[in-house]
């Protein structure tokens, strides 16, 4: 599969401040790739400088074969985008916008079915102003599909969004993959990734901490599968003397870090034998969210080197 | 540049221009305002004829009343004639009535006209108004020189005809239309265009449309389109309404569609180009009034710069929007072709010049 998106050493900086610092990330035709980062991370600027709209400091970057700063005019023929809080004319209506958009690309577009797609067929009419912020996404996002675009860069599509309209954000997201499109998504919302992407990766201080799979991004950096026990601390300090895993104790709640199923047996066997009372169990993982936080927390503190990669 | 993109984006300029009140309010309401407040204001002061109340005291006599007659088919003068003013002078009596200016026939006037006895009238005027004193003055001194070369029997050998600047007569209202005309020319595009391109920067709305095929010269291009039809609309009502509610005697004619065409090409790239520097919607708001005000009111719009001193005449004559209202006038008011071509020429160049200056400072892309 080829790469829609090659960026090799990729900085820009504002004055001495480099806001990215050297990245090289790629990312294959027909996948979800989420751009994750904190505030600040460089996440902004770096698909700025994919979608052509800032000039790099230094490094290469080709979006479908194309240096986005120098052949911007082509470019945006060929790819759709939402910037961060989508804004548009405030007196023009959804289908009027779509029509014009249709018109500056020289496309026919089916406007009542586009409309649909992203659920905005009831504000057809309305004019942008008496839209909420996430019927305005939408818009954007509709926007974003006029010239029916090889990568759809969506930077924080669903921020400050109601869970109803994040999740109709995500379907077309999920249609986009199946039509085969290639999404650049960026998002603060790390749930969000997990669900959608394909691939990730983590910025941070301008420069990549993770990238991978979601399942390989939290394989490698999470913590173990944990069986939960809710009992007394006497029974954790019990399993502390007997099972020879890590154990921790906090209100009622004795987390053991398991290596696989026959721990998780061995230790409620334990639980069973030691005669204390307990109520129930259960097993947890790691999400992305908490892998992220993790790598962040961690990178601040200067334990893990960036560039690891799952 | 496309003109099928520059046609989209007119649409939708168009929409959202005419789907808010406050801009159309401003472009073709406000100028009528000012017409018919300029037009109320001048048309009062400087057609009306002024009452003079006069107290003869020659008990209509035949010479008072000739010259009395004399005086109203001046044309200058209205003569109320009063009755005799008891108990006070009729100095205190004006004063009391309001009146600015009085008369008075001296008793025996007729008797001293036929005896060549030198005989004044006189006449009452109020400084404060000093309009209505100068016209009564020369209406009384102009019948008097009359009777006393009648008197003598004299001919009058040096006389003077009185005719108005062009070829008709014309009226302050006649001046007041192009000037507004230039004044909306100016302020519309001005003051949109200012705001347009700071509040769409601030907005990233420049950053949006450089993601579509839509180029920076298509976009202010549908602009410029878009405020020479506002131009024209407004020009037709402009006119429409000073011939119609003060009779004014200019007219559209096809003389005038180079400035109204170039004005607004000229004032769009200016704001374009003002707004475009400034860094902050604020600051291209400071800089779109320093840029507009004085031009407002030194270019000629509300009163002619020909009555300015020599210093602001030097300062008008710099100002781009002084070529397009003497242009108008050139072609509305005196059919002088020749000195049209000349200012239209300096808006058409310098409309050009400040249209490659506006595109090249404002940025599509990277802020």
């Amino acid at each position: 599969m080829a790469d829609a998106i090659t960026v090799q050493g990729l900085t820009k900086r504002y004055g001495t401040l480099a806001a990215v610092d050297g990245i090289d990330f790629t990312v294959p035709e027909g996948k979800v790739f989420a751009f994750l980062g904190p505030n600040g991370a460089g996440k902004t600027t770096t698909v700025e400088v994919l979608e052509g709209l800032r000039r790099q400091t230094s490094g290469e970057v080709r979006v479908l074969g194309l240096d986005p700063w120098a052949q911007g005019t082509e470019l945006h023929k060929i790819i759709g985008v939402i910037p961060q809080e989508f804004r548009f004319f405030e007196k023009i209506t959804p289908r009027e916008a779509i029509l014009y958009y249709a018109t500056l690309f020289n496309v026919k577009v089916d406007t009542e079915r586009l409309l649909e797609k992203v659920a905005l067929s009831d504000k057809a009419n309305a004019r942008f102003d008496t839209l909420s912020g996430g019927q305005k996404q939408k818009l954007g996002l509709a926007l974003a599909l006029v010239p029916a675009p090889q990568i759809c860069f969506l930077d924080e599509p669903t921020t400050g969004l109601d869970p109803q309209a994040r999740r109709g954000i995500w379907e077309v997201i999920r249609d986009l993959r199946r039509e085969g499109k290639t999404v650049f998504l960026t998002t603060h919302y790390l749930e969000e990734a997990e669900l959608l992407a394909d691939l990730v990766a983590i910025i941070h201080q301008g420069k990549i901490i993770a990238s991978g799979t979601p399942a390989e991004i939290i394989r490698k950096f999470g913590r173990p599968e944990r069986l939960v026990v809710e009992g007394p601390a006497s029974l954790g300090e019990y399993l502390k003397r007997l099972v020879q895993r890590p154990v921790t104790i906090s209100d009622g709640r004795i987390e053991i870090h398991m290596r696989d199923k026959a721990d998780a047996l061995m230790v409620l066997k334990t639980i069973e034998d030691s005669g204390i009372p307990w109520k129930g169990f259960a097993t947890v993982s790691d999400t992305l969210e908490d892998v992220f936080v993790g790598l962040v927390g961690r990178m601040d503190e200067g334990v893990v080197a960036a560039g690891a990669k799952a | 540049m496309n003109p099928r993109r520059v046609g989209a984006d007119f649409v939708v300029f168009t929409k959202g221009y005419l789907r808010n009140p406050i801009g159309l309010f401003f472009s073709l309401i406000f100028p009528i305002i000012l017409i018919g407040l300029f037009g109320l204001i001048f048309s009062v002061s400087g057609s009306s004829t002024v009452t003079v109340y006069t107290e003869n005291l020659d008990h209509h006599s035949a010479t008072s009343v000739a010259f009395l007659a004399a005086l109203n088919q001046t044309g200058a003068v209205k003569i109320q004639v009063v009755g005799p003013v008891t108990n006070e002078s009729f100095a205190s009596w004006l004063a009391q009535q309001g009146y600015p200016v009085g008369l008075i026939i001296p008793a025996g006037l007729e008797s001293s006209f036929t005896n060549h006895t030198p005989v004044n009238v006189t006449v009452f005027t109020d400084p404060q108004d000093a309009q209505s004193s100068g016209i009564t003055l020369g209406a009384v001194e102009g019948v008097a020189n009359g009777f006393n070369l009648k008197a003598v029997g004299g001919t009058p050998v040096l006389g003077a005809t009185n005719q108005n600047v062009g070829s008709q007569v014309l009226k302050y209202i006649d001046y007041l239309v192009p000037g507004l005309i230039g004044f909306s020319i100016l302020t519309s595009p001005m003051f949109s265009m200012v705001e347009i391109s700071s509040t769409y920067r601030k907005d990233h709305l420049f950053r949006q449309l450089s993601l579509t095929p839509l180029t920076k010269g298509e976009w202010l291009a549908s602009k410029i389109a878009w405020y020479i039809v506002l131009t024209f609309v407004s020009a037709v009502i402009m006119i429409v309404f000073g011939v119609v509610v003060f009779g004014s005697h200019v007219g559209f004619t096809l003389g005038l569609i180079p400035f109204l065409a170039l004005g607004p090409f000229f004032f769009v790239s200016l704001g374009m180009l003002a707004g475009s520097v400034a860094r902050t919607p604020e600051i291209a708001a400071v800089v779109g009034n320093i840029i507009t005000f004085p031009m407002m009111f030194l270019s000629g719009t509300f009163f002619p710069v020909s009555g300015f001193s020599p210093f602001l005449q030097n300062i008008a004559h710099a100002l781009p929007l002084y070529y397009v209202i003497d242009g108008m006038n050139q072609v509305m008011l005196f059919h002088n072709n020749t000195r049209a071509l000349f200012d239209i020429g300096i808006v058409a160049i310098g409309g050009a010049l400040t249209f490659i200056a506006a595109i090249a400072a404002f940025r599509w892309r990277e802020e």
